[in-house]
């Protein structure tokens, strides 16, 4: 959001160069999102309007838990409510708490083409810094997880900082804070995942047996993680994707295609000059101007006896 | 060497501005989108004020430039038709490289390298114009599926790069063949240009095919 931050990046978009890595000896932080403990209340969503002086749009009633519809450019974190019938037909209602997952391999950063408006923190949080942004929304096409949304009052992309400010003096994050029943933790990733592994050993002793964590190492890990109790079938949490990764396409574009192109322009460049200098221009020569101009006068006086 | 007296007219007035304008445009998009295109050339942004407004006017600038460009295609389509005479020419490349003029086939107005500038940007600029319009987050952001978006911004670089690469070569053939870009300033080229370069084209404006118009005294 803003980058008067006191912590170091270890990636920086559009830039060439390596940013600086000495003090990058940092430890990871993760927030861990405990599906199976949620409730619903929405205080996350209230928190998180409240520290970073977020106020959506008041909209209209649609039929459904989910208010707002969708995450929007004020509107960074959202409850997302799935009902679910499961083998035994009984119906689960799966809750799950939306927003940028901080991937360890970011395709937001990726895609971005203005240098340094997204960073990622030693600690591993990915921030947007919006004084850099320009706006593009290459960040959702890079985006695995449908996250970022453009402002269309200050065409500037927004999304979950992981409270980079509130983390980085010490505190928890916003959300983590109002959790009224624990379902949201803060702390080192290690940590965060040994606590996931207790409360999956104690869910698999409950009947779910398919309880697991949602870490997904296509994307390198992410720093916002879900204790599911289908953590086989992660699509039954309103569409959050089985297996993310960055588009092909996306690896495509920012990969080969984006230095190639810029080889292949030189080259034509540098091509175009070599044959200036070596075979150099084609002039028209006294020679041709002479022929030229018997052509034009041959056929004046054939259409004139 | 003696100065012709007689001129003849390669582009008229009309051909002229249309050309530029679709020439300037061009250019502002190269170096706007080249600035969103690679880091290293990000600097291109701070020409058009900054990367927000790099990214603002870029997409109308590729609006004039679509309209602009199916004014030359209107005016220039006829005179790129694929003749039997593309071929022979394609054969003699070598000679046309090396300036060996005697040794290339006669061409009418246009060989078959300005005519695959012609069909090469006819194909890529509608391309890049819609692709461009699935890309363009302030309007169309929501008009497509992510997915697509993924797919149009790929093609749009990609088919930016090739309108680029053909861009180079046009220009280059205009300062290498000398002359050339007096017919797209001043509209006239002289009859031992035309002899030179395109020999069948000088017969048909000497038989009167085109109207006696196009020759005149020099200015």
């Amino acid at each position: 959001m803003s980058d008067l931050q006191s912590q170091d990046y270890v990636r920086r978009s559009a830039s060439t160069m390596t940013p600086p890595m000495a003090r990058s000896h940092e430890d990871q932080v993760a927030k861990l999102i405990d599906v199976t403990r949620c409730i619903g209340c929405k205080a996350c969503q209230s928190a998180c309007m409240e520290w970073n002086d977020l106020r959506p749009e008041i909209g209209h009633f649609e039929g459904s838990y989910e208010n707002p519809m969708d995450l929007g450019p004020s509107v960074w974190t959202l409850m997302k409510f799935a009902e679910y019938e499961n083998e035994q037909g009984n119906l689960e209602w799966l809750i799950r708490k939306d927003g940028c997952m901080h991937c360890e391999d970011p395709g937001c950063l990726k895609a971005c083409p203005a240098p340094g408006a997204i960073v990622q923190y030693a600690n591993g949080i990915v921030d947007f810094i919006s004084d850099k942004c320009i706006g593009c929304g290459y960040c959702v096409k890079g985006c695995p997880f449908d996250i970022p949304r453009i402002s269309k009052k200050d065409h500037k992309s927004y999304k979950c900082t992981l409270c980079s400010d509130r983390v980085s003096v010490g505190l928890e994050p916003a959300c983590v804070k109002a959790c009224p029943t624990g379902a949201i933790m803060f702390g080192t990733k290690t940590d965060m995942k040994d606590w996931a592994q207790e409360r999956i050993v104690d869910l698999k002793s409950r009947g779910f047996e398919k309880a697991g964590l949602y870490d997904p190492p296509e994307v390198g890990g992410t720093h916002v993680m879900y204790v599911l109790h289908h953590a086989d079938k992660p699509s039954l949490y309103s569409g959050l994707p089985d297996k993310p990764h960055i588009s092909a396409v996306v690896e495509a574009w920012k990969g080969f295609i984006k230095p190639l192109a810029l080889f292949g322009i030189a080259a034509a460049a540098l091509a175009g000059f070599f044959h200036a200098i070596t075979i150099g221009p084609n002039e028209v020569t006294e020679a041709d101007e002479i022929e030229g101009a018997r052509v034009l006068r041959e056929s004046e006086s054939e259409k004139s006896p | 060497m003696t100065r012709p007296n007689t001129v003849i007219i390669r582009y008229t007035m009309a051909n002229r501005v249309n050309h530029w304008i679709t020439a300037i445009c061009f250019v502002l998009l190269v170096l706007s989108g080249l600035s969103m295109f690679h880091p290293m050339l990000f600097f291109l942004s701070g020409l058009f004020g900054g990367g927000q407004w790099t990214r603002a006017v870029h997409p109308w600038i590729g609006c004039v430039l679509l309209i602009s460009y199916l004014g030359l295609i209107i005016q220039f389509w006829r005179a790129n038709l694929v003749n039997r005479d593309d071929a022979a020419w394609m054969k003699s490349i070598k000679e046309v490289l090396v300036n060996d003029e005697d040794h290339v086939p006669p061409v009418g107005r246009n060989n078959a390298g300005q005519k695959f500038v012609f069909w090469s940007m006819t194909l890529l600029i509608p391309v890049l114009f819609f692709t461009g319009l699935v890309i363009w987050e302030v309007y169309f952001g929501e008009a497509t599926s992510i997915p697509v978006q993924r797919v149009a911004v790929l093609i749009h670089s990609m088919a930016a790069i090739a309108a680029i690469l053909v861009w180079i070569t046009h220009v280059y053939a205009a300062i290498w063949v000398r002359n050339s870009v007096r017919g797209m300033t001043q509209g006239y080229v002289t009859p031992g240009w035309a002899w030179r370069h395109h020999r069948k084209w000088l017969s048909e404006l000497a038989s009167g095919q085109h109207g006696k118009t196009t020759i005149r005294k020099r200015p």
